[in-house]
């Protein structure tokens, strides 16, 4: 167990390297590069020539990705050129993280808690209306663009509901301690705060949650299809186990690995889904920052943002793989 | 070897009638199928409608027609009238006509990201699997470092990494995400296929590998590619939506396609929500075409589901 997850951890560092290589590479490459984005269109040829070598863009790209990984290496992975002009990239991460993970924390949360008992209750009543009806919703669910739905929630439920329409601001005078705006109102006592900060997730959460809702519906009703038909499924119920029991010990307990690998899919993938909601929430997060880092190209932010999306993807990942030594015992003694 | 080739004949005539069987049993299936039956409808009318659509537009898509309706200050838009049944866009273009053209850019961006992602696919994963050795290794550890990101983020920073977006760059980001998938499917195909006993057979009989790698094992790993290739279809649409939401899309707006409508409008959607409305619908029930077909197709070409 130990020696897996050592040598998972050595292949994540192999993979951010190369990934860090490619992307270092395609900053440097591209036509303008940073030049062009610090000094503007209107930057004079003996100017450009003179900050080309003031940052060392005139060296071979290898050698500049070493001292590139030199810099990264103390915190340094360079300054933001459009989604916080100024502000140190590391900086822009640490201070929008928190929104996200939160973010990101409800929306799966909402998808598991009605995905996996949906999931179940239309496998038991396999072909009936509720399960055409929810199956049909999961597919409606899948071919909806989540920047769509999310205008809609916007709009009509901010209308009919009074809710909040805009994600939460940066600059709201609650007292910050963990960067969560649930958090750090239960650990202030400012109670005010925290309802203040469920409200306005209520509606992103919900945008988010669809498709891995839809998903993780789809893989429970499919898993616990497969279980139900097991013989020991039926040796169980002609014993004469009581019906919650028979879910809990046989049935869920079994189908629980293909949705558990899905579960972690889903919330590793969620930034990618973060990026859009957060856009049309305006929510401060790290998918915000992406969506801005995209539009005005401000590479040293998207080159950091996208290496630890893929940290956090390939640890969430990770951790779903050892949950299964948890969940299955026959994976424990191999 | 007149002995030989006839076995080698008789070996293939039997994985053919094997092949046509499971198709022709999952075709039974699906005829009877009101599931496939609606997606197959759905998508039939689409790529009627994206095939005439130059035909059935009423107008020009790119004329600004009605521009003298559009008040900026105002934020007034051309109001459906007659000849225009939903008034015109931001610009003064005819409405309906936009969205009718849209459909056949869209199908263009759904078929040319399926096929190109499918194309790398085929050609890593057969190499992968068929070859292995250290091609396997490297194949897939690229295959590793493309999945180590989430696929639609990883098709933003694609699109990113085009200096001048238009629609091919848009067509070849949702395509390079998907080539990781179709290369697992294929590898992982061939590698069940190394040892099965239509493959050995062929080898004992002394086919050329070559020869084996297509016309014994690719035939054979087919479903589950047709089956991912009609999911990637709709999943394709979205996505390409997605990246012009982003401003990562085709900023040529003249040929109109409805991932792109339905992202430049996101400044107006307060105001005009007709205008996401439509190529948002459009969009959604093509996606669940494809979808509603692709997971059919899935049901009936399991083996296991064989009757």
């Amino acid at each position: 167990m130990l020696r897996y997850t050592i040598r998972r951890l050595v292949q994540l560092v192999g993979v951010v390297l190369v990934l860090s290589l490619l992307l270092f590479a395609w900053m440097r490459l591209l036509p303008g590069g940073p030049v062009s984005a610090l000094l503007g269109e209107r930057a004079t040829p003996e100017s450009r020539e003179a900050l080309t070598k003031q940052l060392g863009l005139d060296q071979p790209i290898i050698v500049q990705y070493f001292k590139f990984l030199g810099r990264a290496a103390s915190g340094d992975f360079g300054v933001s050129t459009g989604v916080q002009p100024g502000d140190s990239a590391l900086e822009i991460f640490l201070q929008r993280f928190p929104a996200t993970i939160e973010l990101s924390f409800f929306a799966i949360v909402i998808a598991i808690a009605i995905g996996v008992p949906l999931g179940y209750l239309a496998a038991k009543r396999r072909g009936g209306w509720f399960d055409n009806l929810s199956v049909i919703g999961s597919l409606i669910g899948v071919a909806v663009p989540v920047f769509f739905l999310a205008y809609v929630l916007k709009d009509a439920a901010s209308v009919g509901l009074g809710l909040p329409s805009q994600g939460r601001q940066g600059d709201i005078n609650a007292t910050r301690v963990t960067g969560f705006f649930t958090l750090d109102g239960i650990l202030t006592g400012e109670f005010d705060a925290t309802l203040d900060a469920l409200e306005h997730l209520i509606l992103p959460s919900i945008a988010l949650a669809t498709i891995p809702f839809a998903v993780i519906f789809r893989i429970t009703r499919a898993a616990v299809l497969d279980v139900l038909d097991e013989d020991f499924v039926r040796t169980a119920e002609s014993k004469g186990l009581t019906a919650p029991l028979i879910r809990r010990r046989h049935v869920m307990r079994n189908a629980m690995l293909p949705v558990v690998t899905t579960i972690g899919l889903q919330t590793g993938a969620l930034l990618s889904g973060a990026v859009l909601t957060e856009k049309v929430f305006s929510i401060p997060g790290v998918g915000q920052a992406l969506a801005i880092g995209f539009e005005r190209r401000d590479y040293p932010v998207l080159l950091l943002l996208i290496i630890m999306a893929t940290i956090v993807y390939v640890v969430v990942n990770l951790l779903v793989d050892l949950s299964y030594a948890l969940i299955d015992p026959r994976i424990r003694t191999r | 070897m007149a002995l030989g080739v006839s076995k080698k004949e008789k070996i293939d005539d039997l994985a053919e009638t094997a092949g046509v069987s499971l198709a022709a049993s999952a075709w039974k299936r699906l005829k009877r199928s009101p599931v496939f039956i609606i997606g197959a409808v759905i998508i039939g009318i689409f790529i009627v409608v994206s095939l005439l659509s130059p035909w059935l537009a009423p107008h020009d898509p790119s004329d600004k027609m009605l521009i003298d309706q559009v008040v900026k200050a105002r934020n007034e838009i051309p109001p459906a009238q007659p000849g225009h049944p939903l008034g015109g866009d931001l610009q003064g273009r005819d409405f309906f006509s936009r969205l009718l053209v849209g459909s056949q850019q869209t199908l263009i961006v759904g078929v040319g990201a399926t096929l190109i992602g499918l194309t790398g696919g085929l050609i890593l994963g057969t190499l992968a699997g068929a070859i292995g050795g250290w091609v396997d290794s490297m194949v897939m550890r690229l295959v590793d470092v493309m999945l180590s990101l989430p696929s639609l983020l990883l098709a933003f920073s694609i699109a990113a990494m085009f200096a001048r977006p238009s629609q091919f760059t848009v067509i070849l980001a949702v395509a390079i995400v998907q080539i990781p998938v179709f290369a697992r499917l294929l590898r992982g195909s061939m590698l069940a296929q190394r040892h099965s006993d239509h493959v050995l057979a062929a080898t004992a009989l002394g086919v050329k590998k070559g020869a084996i790698v297509f016309r014994h094992m690719l035939p054979n790993s087919l479903s589950p590619v047709i089956v991912q290739s009609t999911l990637v279809l709709a999943t394709a649409i979205i996505e390409a939506a997605a990246l012009s939401f982003l401003g990562l899309g085709n900023p040529d707006d003249r040929i109109p396609e409805w991932g792109q409508m339905l992202g430049d409008v996101q400044n107006v959607f307060d105001t005009h929500p007709h205008l996401a409305a439509w190529p948002a619908v459009c969009i959604i029930i093509v996606a669940l075409g494809f979808t509603l077909m692709g997971e059919t197709l899935r049901e009936a070409l399991d083996p296991k589901n064989r009757r």
